[in-house]
């Protein structure tokens, strides 16, 4: 059976659904760019919600001040992508992406100068820059040392309140750990999600309320595992401190998680309201640069599908998406077959020891890019003036020891799509309807 | 390794003293194989490692019951034994072993007089081996090369080893009340003319020094069998080391064992375990005992040389690669290190004047009982005990906390109880909480407190596709949860295990192993920060200073 092919026409093109791809569609539509986005989704359930800009600069030392870090990793580090951006861009990136986030249902905290200190499921403390609002409690409590009651659930895996409460009780004495039985849930395996669905129902959230009630003793603040509703938290959260008569914090549990699920969802409601084109479940098969426009072609179960784009956004991630291949041989970019810088041989991918302090050079491959985040090709120029790279799939990075997985995805997104603007009006494109960000903020 | 390791030093004042007849050094399958064997002649003993269980080759080996087939041109005698402690093992150790059976296979190019040669060799050694046509092998075992060209059936069998030894120390346990004390390093003797009066030992997790009283000491140490002798001041264990490097594919590629017929080299075996199978072994001289690791040129050479009997080796998914040490017992000349120098030896060492030690080192897993039944029949002797060996009549008896290590066992029992609230931990291989729990409660071990790795080794945990990385996490949060961690010991216990596992992943971690390795370091290092345990944070201080 042959069915027709279904045709798009855009400005741009964003490949990848994680945090660069939706930032690069965010930054996009705000300035007017007509904008498809193709990718899986469910790379970004992965995020605990915590944005990161920067924890972590050199081997021992977690950052308090990331915006200071930034400046130091300038010196050091120079062909690193937060290095090649400016601060006004970095600042400007998160105050853009949390305000849309905030605006569509999922508040944030503002990015401020200094790190805050976040709570992880296992009780230890995780150096980030902005947290969803319902977490923001935890950090408080934590600076605070307040009287605090961690609660869990029977059958909910990965979190235990008692884990939380052992591993930080030194710093934190007045913390107490609680188990409760999730209320029509008696036995057997919870899921985050499911229960997070489930508290959506006020029957449920009044049952829970009156189940923590019990157990409340004399915290001042209740912290529980990230299952505050899976639409509008804050709501969900705002209406159980009511019943409980006490301030409330989500603690992330293990991803994929409800923090990252949240977003996704809202992602793909908001985007086709948005006039994005979002074709969220499918991969990109092949990308052919013609004279006159890049040519996207993917398939769905509906059949074939074309994109044709003035210009791209590779944001397809690492690994762990696909984005990069590491095979016996060597690691390549699948989908454009772009240059990978990398070690010289499969032997220097990793260190000997898994927690060695300067990271494993493996990491550190990806894409070389110039100044606007074009990919470079094996000669050393642009590989295509028409395509940029953002995200983690960039090299000279770690991200996972840097803590800086949503600081390189926002900034990096944020200058590849002011790059894009340029192309399109160079090219002419679509100059007129090209707007500043301010432009569309006002509305 | 543990976080708080004091630095390596000698001996300090012992601060605690234990007595027992007979102290076996070494938890490998020969020592656990000893204990098992003088328990039931109504010995009392008690068996140390300095790590634990299988710690040394009885923990990375293939796990191929030998039918004796790959000796029957080298060491006809060896062939012998293996054909015999097979017929044993099967009878008296069924929880621990798979009769699958194996193939030898040559391949177009391999030396065809040696392929000729190997049935007489095996009617001589009084091995069953039947011929087959290569069409018939590859309708046996599908995944065999179009360009095998001879092909023989063997008894092979498939054994694990951790069960193994859990079984032989449990049972020994039981029988008489003998002890295994783990993470326990003989560091010196004491002397009293010709007798050890005891043996001074460092615990490795807490740092002091134990001593242990006993009237006969057995070293056991597998290829650190030369390092203890000497430490008794003997010169007569004389040892070459050899080491071999193994891959563990994520699939069950073949039913039975495949062994290349040809003289052994390079990958020339495949055998099947549970859900897995364990390609290799490569051999290499070498002067260093501990900390041996797999390179990604020994990985390279036996998935070469094993695609020539199985092709889809080429693109396999490979989950894991270790490497462990032969002792190579140093006789006459010999070339070849994978020749000649299998068998085992028993050393009295009357002739350095010491009356109370023996050394058994060398031989195989297939062996390990005769080679405790020789030496037990010595120590016996010398302690004027005259009941007979019992170990190859006795059936072993299954130990309840024993059985996680088999692959389906977990989720067999799992399914059977049917409790809902019995949560499963580690998902690939399905072990459940009430598993751990029980490991934690009375498997062999636990009298002292258990690490994630002692864990792990006692069941299946950890050995699945993810390599430990989330059933880690969950394993320690449900041991928080139990109240058995109380304090940040079992975060620097997760880092241990995260670190010790990693290890036998480095040298495979392509494909999509390493889009796992690349989630499992993000949850490790970036979002639980297990790499800045030891770090100062700033947070902290700076939370301290604002309240
Ligand atoms: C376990 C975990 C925890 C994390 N925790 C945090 C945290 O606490 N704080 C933080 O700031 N960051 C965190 N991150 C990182 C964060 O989730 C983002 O992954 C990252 O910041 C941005 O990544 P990216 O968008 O470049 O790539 P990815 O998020 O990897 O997304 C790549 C996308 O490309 C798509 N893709 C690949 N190939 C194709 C193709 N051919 N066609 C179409 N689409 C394709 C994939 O489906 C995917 O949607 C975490 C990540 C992980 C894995
Ligand atoms: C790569 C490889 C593959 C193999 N494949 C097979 C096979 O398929 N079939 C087969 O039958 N055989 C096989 N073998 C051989 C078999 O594994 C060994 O012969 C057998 O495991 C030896 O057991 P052991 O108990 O004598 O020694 P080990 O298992 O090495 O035990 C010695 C123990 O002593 C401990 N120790 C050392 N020093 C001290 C000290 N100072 N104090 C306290 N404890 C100490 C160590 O920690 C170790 O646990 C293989 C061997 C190798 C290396």
């Amino acid at each position: 059976m042959i069915r027709e092919e279904r045709q798009f026409t855009v400005d741009l093109a964003v490949i990848g659904s994680g945090l660069a791809g939706f930032a690069a569609s965010i930054f996009a539509i705000n300035r007017g760019i007509r904008t498809a986005q193709i990718g899986n989704t469910g790379a970004v359930a992965y995020t605990t919600g915590y944005l990161d800009l920067f924890g972590r600069l050199a081997a021992d030392q977690l950052l308090d001040d990331p915006w200071r870090g930034l400046r130091q990793l300038a010196a050091s580090q120079p062909q690193h992508p937060l290095a090649r951006v400016t601060e006004a861009e970095v600042r400007a990136a998160f105050d853009e992406f949390v305000a849309f986030l905030t605006e569509a249902g999922v508040p944030y905290g503002q990015a401020g100068e200094r790190n805050v200190m976040a709570l992880t499921p296992a009780g230890t403390i995780k150096p980030t820059l902005c947290v969803p609002s319902t977490m923001q409690g935890g950090v408080d409590a934590l600076a605070a040392r307040a009287r605090c009651l961690i609660v869990d659930f029977r059958g909910l895996r990965g979190f235990s309140a008692r884990q939380v409460v052992a591993n930080l009780r030194q710093e934190w004495p007045q913390l107490r750990a609680e188990q409760l039985v999730f209320p029509g849930m008696e036995h057997g395996e919870l899921y985050p999600e499911v229960m997070a669905r489930s508290l959506e129902v006020p029957a449920c959230r009044e049952e829970l309320a009156a189940r923590i009630r019990d157990v409340l003793g004399d915290a001042d603040v209740v912290g529980l595992p990230a299952i505050l509703g899976m639409h509008h938290p804050h709501l969900v959260m705002a209406e159980m401190e009511r019943l409980i008569g006490r301030p409330l914090f989500e603690i992330p549990t293990m991803p994929p998680a409800v923090p990252g699920i949240r977003l996704r969802e809202m992602f793909e409601q908001v985007f086709p309201t948005r006039g994005l084109t979002l074709i969220p479940q499918q991969k990109v098969d092949a990308v052919r640069f013609a004279d006159e426009a890049v040519r996207l072609s993917l398939a769905d179960s509906y059949g074939p599908i074309a994109i044709s784009a003035q210009t791209v956004i590779l944001a397809t991630g690492r690994f762990l998406s696909g984005g990069l291949l590491a095979s016996f041989d060597g690691i390549s970019e699948p989908l454009i077959g772009l240059p990978v810088t990398q070690p010289p041989s499969r032997e220097g991918w990793f260190r000997e020891q898994y927690m060695d302090k300067e990271g494993h050079p493996v990491h550190t491959a990806g894409i070389v890019t110039d100044a606007d985040f074009r990919p470079l090709s094996a000669e050393g120029g642009p590989y295509d003036r028409r395509l940029f790279a953002a995200g983690l799939i960039l090299a000279h990075q770690d991200w996972i020891r840097g803590r800086c997985g949503a600081g390189i995805a926002l900034a990096s997104a944020f200058r590849a799509v002011d790059a894009v603007g340029r192309e399109l009006a160079r090219s002419g494109g679509q100059s007129g309807k090209h707007q500043s960000a301010e432009g569309r903020r006002d509305v | 390794m543990m976080a708080t390791l004091p630095p390596r030093s000698g001996p300090t004042r012992p601060t605690a003293s234990l007595e027992t007849e007979v102290l076996i050094i070494g938890g490998g399958a020969t020592g656990a194989g000893i204990m098992r064997d003088l328990a039931l002649r109504g010995i009392h003993s008690l068996l140390i490692d300095k790590k634990d269980l299988c710690a040394g080759a009885s923990g990375g080996n293939h796990g191929l019951l030998h039918s004796g087939g790959r000796y029957v041109f080298s060491d006809p005698q060896s062939a012998i034994e293996c054909r015999e402690e097979g017929h044993i093992l099967k009878r008296v150790l069924p929880q621990c072993i798979e009769q699958t059976g194996g193939l030898f296979v040559a391949v177009d190019g391999d030396d065809e007089g040696f392929a000729a040669d190997f049935a007489g060799l095996c009617a001589a050694a009084g091995i069953a081996c039947t011929p087959l046509l290569p069409a018939e092998a590859r309708e046996l075992e599908p995944a065999l090369s179009e360009r095998v060209v001879a092909a023989y059936q063997v008894p092979d069998a498939t054994i694990d080893p951790f069960r193994l030894a859990l079984e032989n120390v449990n049972q020994a346990r039981l029988v008489n009340g003998s002890i295994y004390r783990p993470h326990t390093e003989v560091v010196a003797f004491e002397k009293s003319g010709d007798v050890i009066v005891s043996a001074l030992c460092r615990d490795n997790r807490s740092g002091e020094t134990v001593r242990i009283v006993a009237q006969q000491f057995v070293n056991a140490g597998g290829a650190w069998a030369m390092d203890i002798a000497r430490l008794a001041g003997c010169d007569d264990v004389r040892l070459l080391y050899s080491k071999g490097t193994l891959l563990v594919t994520h699939d069950r590629m073949i039913r039975r064992v495949i062994n290349r017929l040809r003289p052994p080299a390079d990958g020339d075996i495949l055998v099947p375990g549970g859900t897995v199978s364990i390609l290799g072994t490569t051999s290499l001289r070498t002067d260093a005992l501990n900390a041996v690791q797999p390179t990604v040129d020994e990985i390279n050479r036996n998935i070469r040389e094993g695609m020539a009997m199985v092709p889809a080796l080429a693109h396999a998914r490979y989950i894991r690669a270790f490497s462990r040490v032969r002792p190579l017992l140093q006789a006459g000349g010999g070339a070849d290190d994978r020749q000649a120098t299998r068998g085992f030896a028993l050393i009295d060492h009357h002739s350095q004047g010491i009356a109370n030690l023996c050394t058994i080192t060398g031989g195989k897993l297939t062996t390990y009982r005769l080679m405790a039944e020789k030496t037990a029949d010595l120590v016996a002797a010398r302690i004027g005990n005259t009941a007979p060996c019992r170990t190859a009549v006795d059936i072993v008896p299954d130990g309840e906390a024993c059985r996680w290590t088999e692959p389906g066992a977990a989720p067999k029992l799992w399914y059977r109880a049917g409790d809902p609230d019995d949560t499963i931990l580690c998902e690939c291989e399905m072990v459940p909480q009430s598993a751990i729990d029980q490991i934690v409660r009375c498997a062999p071990g636990a009298e002292a407190e258990m690490t994630l790795e002692a864990i792990a080794l006692r069941s299946r945990a950890g050995k699945g596709p993810c390599q430990g990385s989330f059933c880690g996490i969950r394993i320690a949060s449900h041991l928080y949860d139990r109240g058995y961690y109380r304090d940040r010991t079992g975060l620097l216990h997760m880092r241990d295990f995260f670190n010790e596992r990693f290890k036998g992943q480095r040298a495979v971690i392509w494909g999509q192993q390493m889009a796992q390795m690349e989630l499992a370091e993000a949850l490790h290092c970036g979002l639980l920060g297990l790499d800045c345990l030891d770090s100062p944070s700033e947070t902290v201080t700076e939370g301290e200073a604002q309240s």
